[in-house]
């Protein structure tokens, strides 16, 4: 997002403010709006005719479709509900009338299709939600099948050969031609955030753990769009409880908002930006000669993505403030820690406890139950690595991800064997204040490399260039 | 409860910042010759030519219009000082900056890979060129290197016919943006320069009016780590090569057969850098250009060039050198055609070596042999 757009978002949302300030009832209803504008204001042009107006209308009704699994039958009749979906559909029939009216340049690049394609494709999307709706419960069946749809749809997405397949079949439908399909051209924004969140409901939906909350506001936890592109992955009984408290208009979270948009403009557009100039990336990767200047590019890798990130997220809790919702941390000074357990624990908050939540610790506890013979550091090893790759590919699916997950799954295994085997041996040592403080120093600064080599995996698209840079960093290269 | 005080205070002190800020910008001269702080030649080395291009992303270099950060990102601002060495400026256009040649294949990079020397001293060149064609930038950048330390001991200038007409002198961006530079030069040498008025006023000098003075120079000392990390300064992309057949025109620029005025080109430059060297030596090039066998190459010599208005500069520079004393070589015809690349006065790798050979038997003339 460039400055331009958000300074422009921040008005609007200050303006949202305001307004909701004067319509305390509408609050809901005006955030939902306000989102669904959003996700097709924010949704970058793709080269797939029509697409950036389907893409944001898909994620509503997958969103509507995923509410529908976890809603009880009471809910998905009551009028309340359908006032919302009927709410929902014009605005996105209203949306597709900004084509005829001039009035497309105000949500970005997007370009609707003809009406008519528009009402059918809406119609044939309301048809399948009544669908879900007659056919589906919140029986466990429904529920799996809900996530799997939502994995699929990722793994097409981050598979390039199977994004490029989803390309070519679109390219087909829309006439347009084969030969320029591309794994890049489904750009769809904000996917891989929607669908953690629709998962969490899902899955708490099966564990009897979800509460019951209208279609209203189930959409405006999804879009929510401080944070549609790139989280924090709020819980929704979380999210649902600051929805319901009033908003005051003056009080000290509009100061904390404008600081934390202030810090987030700054890390994004001044420090990230900046670093953007000089850090490792695919091509400059290839290039390197001198061993201590490609030190300071890895070096700023590390901090660029950091900034970049937690800038990302200053600005969506600021924006988040600005509307009376407090957005979880992401990120809590992850490169001052001691040890990679603790790194992980301060970096992207959100993602790893929704992976230890419904990933690890499932998994843990089913294969201490089923493999009773399994030694605890099988089973940490199994563990680790499994949950870190799995985080791997969430980011894409290739052999680098695969690596950067394995890279951090083994340096956490590590970590937690030394650690069982370091404290007691420490303990009886009683160390000076000021020894543990060097202590802690060496830690930190060991972490912090071992973060930063792994971001070698995660910054460049291929094996053999990451190696050739592992290469020239220790002085192997020729 | 609102605290309006608590509001209006940060606004206050927000307001007082900006405005000492800006005073203490407005306060600073906006052209110093103090040394400007750069990471390069400290942290990172020196860059062997100035500082230009279009993709900075993938050339690690753009063009700035900064005079002084330009100098201080270059090697020449170096503090090196070593007694058995000679410093010589090679200053020119594209040809000397190197479009499409790596540093070392440049004219200065072949010059010091044959290793010249004079006695005990050794000669090193440094590359000044700049991609644009004007006798007034070059005179500008001259200037500068000369307020370098240690101080110059030859200049080499390599220059063309397509650098003299007086109508483009101010048309390269660098000398548009520095015209402060250039009144000084005018009324330094009495040039016959008509300089647009110059807009130094308050705004300009603030934080808002320097606000892109002072991102570049960001942007260039961030450049400094991906340069030093790999080497590179350019891009090098597939090209059209030269024109080989020619337009029937016997035109060059609002000049036509059969004679250039001469008080429309710019040979006033030549004695004013005679006066500005006063006694380090100075040797002018007339550099190589393609010489086309092509359709119409009867009438022109290249794209640039019309065989009539060329004929008649070569004659006017031999007559101005002479009357001022200034050494001349007169280089035109020295490289084949074939080793041109994408316009008829940049040389390939080999062209330049082939240059760069014959041209050192003459340097070493001037600077050995005085």
């Amino acid at each position: 997002m460039a400055l331009s757009e958000l300074l422009i978002l921040i008005v609007i949302t200050l303006s949202l403010r305001f307004g909701l300030g004067l319509r305390p009832r509408a609050r809901g209803l005006i955030l939902m709006l306000a989102s669904i504008l959003a996700i097709f204001w924010l949704q970058p042009t793709t080269p797939v005719r029509f697409l950036d107006f389907w893409l944001p209308v898909a994620t509503l009704f997958i969103t509507i479709g995923s509410w529908l699994l976890t809603a009880e039958p009471d809910q998905k009749r009551s009028h309340a509900n359908l006032v919302t979906l009927a709410l929902v559909t014009v605005t996105v029939l209203l949306i597709a009338l900004t084509r005829y009216l001039g009035l497309a340049d105000l949500l970005g690049g997007i370009r609707p299709p003809q009406f008519g394609q528009v009402v059918i494709g809406t119609a044939i999307l309301l048809a399948f939600s009544w669908l879900v709706a007659r056919l589906s419960s919140s029986k466990k069946f429904w529920l799996i099948g809900g996530i799997i749809f939502l994995l699929v749809l990722f793994v097409i997405l981050k598979t390039p050969i199977m994004a490029l397949a989803g390309s070519i079949v679109l390219r087909g439908l829309v006439g347009q031609s084969l030969a320029s399909a591309s794994p890049l051209d489904i750009r769809w924004l904000g996917f891989s955030y929607v669908a953690f969140r629709l998962i969490h409901t899902l899955r708490d939906r099966m564990s009897g753990r979800m509460p019951q909350v209208s279609l209203q506001d189930y959409l405006t936890y999804v879009i929510f769009y401080p944070a549609f592109s790139a989280g924090p992955i709020d819980r929704l009984p979380r999210f649902i409880k600051d929805l319901q408290q009033p908003l005051i208009l003056f009080s000290p979270q509009l100061g904390d908002a404008f600081y934390r948009l202030a810090v987030g403009i700054f890390k994004k557009f001044a420090l990230a930006d900046s670093l953007a100039l000089l850090a490792l990336n695919s091509q400059n990767a290839a290039q390197l000669e001198s061993i201590g200047f490609s030190w300071l590019m890895v070096y700023a890798y590390a901090f660029l993505i950091y900034f970049d990130f937690s800038g990302y997220t200053d600005i969506a809790i600021g924006l988040g403030q600005l509307l009376g919702i407090t957005l979880p941390e992401n990120f809590n000074r992850p490169y001052l820690k001691t040890n990679l357990t603790q790194f992980w624990n301060n970096w992207h908050i959100t993602l790893t406890q929704w992976f230890r939540a419904y990933f690890f610790n499932p998994f843990t506890r089913s294969l201490r139950s089923k493999y009773r013979a399994l030694s605890v550091g099988w089973i940490v090893l199994i563990t680790q690595l499994s949950t870190m790759v799995l985080i791997g590919l969430w980011h894409g699916v290739s052999w680098n991800f695969v690596l950067w997950g394995l890279w951090h799954g083994l340096g956490l295994f590590i970590n937690n064997r030394f650690s069982d085997w370091v404290k007691p041996r420490l303990s009886s040592l009683k160390m000076q204040p000021r020894t543990q403080r060097g202590l802690d120093v060496l830690n930190t600064v060991l972490t912090f490399h071992f973060v930063a080599l792994g971001w070698i995996w995660f910054a460049l698209p291929s094996v053999p260039l990451s190696l050739g840079v592992f290469a020239r960093l220790f002085g192997l290269a020729g | 409860m609102i605290d309006f005080k608590f509001f209006r205070n940060v606004i206050l002190k927000a307001l007082l910042l900006f405005i000492l800020l800006n005073a203490v910008l407005l306060a600073l001269p906006t052209e110093s010759n103090a040394r400007q702080l750069s990471l390069y030649n400290h942290l990172a080395p020196g860059r062997e030519r100035f500082p230009f291009g279009e993709t900075p992303q993938q050339a690690y270099n753009f063009s700035l219009y900064n005079l002084e950060a330009m100098f201080a990102s270059h090697e020449l601002s170096a503090k090196k000082h070593d007694s058995n060495v000679r410093r010589i400026y090679v200053l020119g256009d594209s040809s000397v900056w190197g479009t499409l040649l790596r540093t070392e294949e440049t004219l200065a990079g072949q010059l010091n890979a044959l290793d010249l020397r004079c006695g005990q001293d050794q000669l090193q060149f440094f590359n000044l060129g700049y991609p644009t064609i004007s006798l007034t930038k070059d005179l500008m950048l001259l200037q500068r290197a000369l307020e370098t330390e240690p101080a110059a001991d030859a200049v080499l200038w390599l220059t063309t016919l397509e650098a003299f007409p007086l109508d483009k002198q101010l048309a390269s961006p660098l000398v548009a943006n520095n015209l402060q530079q250039i009144k000084s030069l005018k009324t330094q040498y009495n040039l016959p320069l008509d300089l647009p008025v110059g807009n130094d006023s308050l705004w300009q000098r603030s934080l808002w009016g320097r606000r892109r003075v002072i991102a570049d120079w960001i942007r260039l000392q961030l450049y400094a780590i991906p340069y030093a990390a790999t080497g590179i300064d350019q891009i090098y992309p597939d090209f059209t090569p030269a024109a080989w057949d020619l337009e029937a025109d016997e035109s060059f620029y609002q000049f036509n057969p059969p004679e250039m005025a001469r008080d429309r080109l710019f040979y006033q430059a030549l004695p004013a850098a005679r006066d500005m060297l006063a006694s380090v030596p100075l040797l002018v090039i007339n550099e190589p250009i393609m010489i086309s066998g092509g359709a119409n190459s009867d009438v022109r010599y290249n794209f640039f060039y019309p065989r009539w208005a060329y004929d008649q500069y070569r004659r006017d520079l031999e007559d101005v050198t002479a009357e001022h004393d200034i050494a001349l070589v007169d280089a035109w015809d020295w490289v084949d055609a074939r080793q041109f690349t994408n316009s008829a006065i940049h040389l390939t790798p080999e062209g330049e070596q082939l240059f760069a050979e014959r041209l050192s038997t003459e340097v070493r003339k001037m600077l050995c042999d005085p």
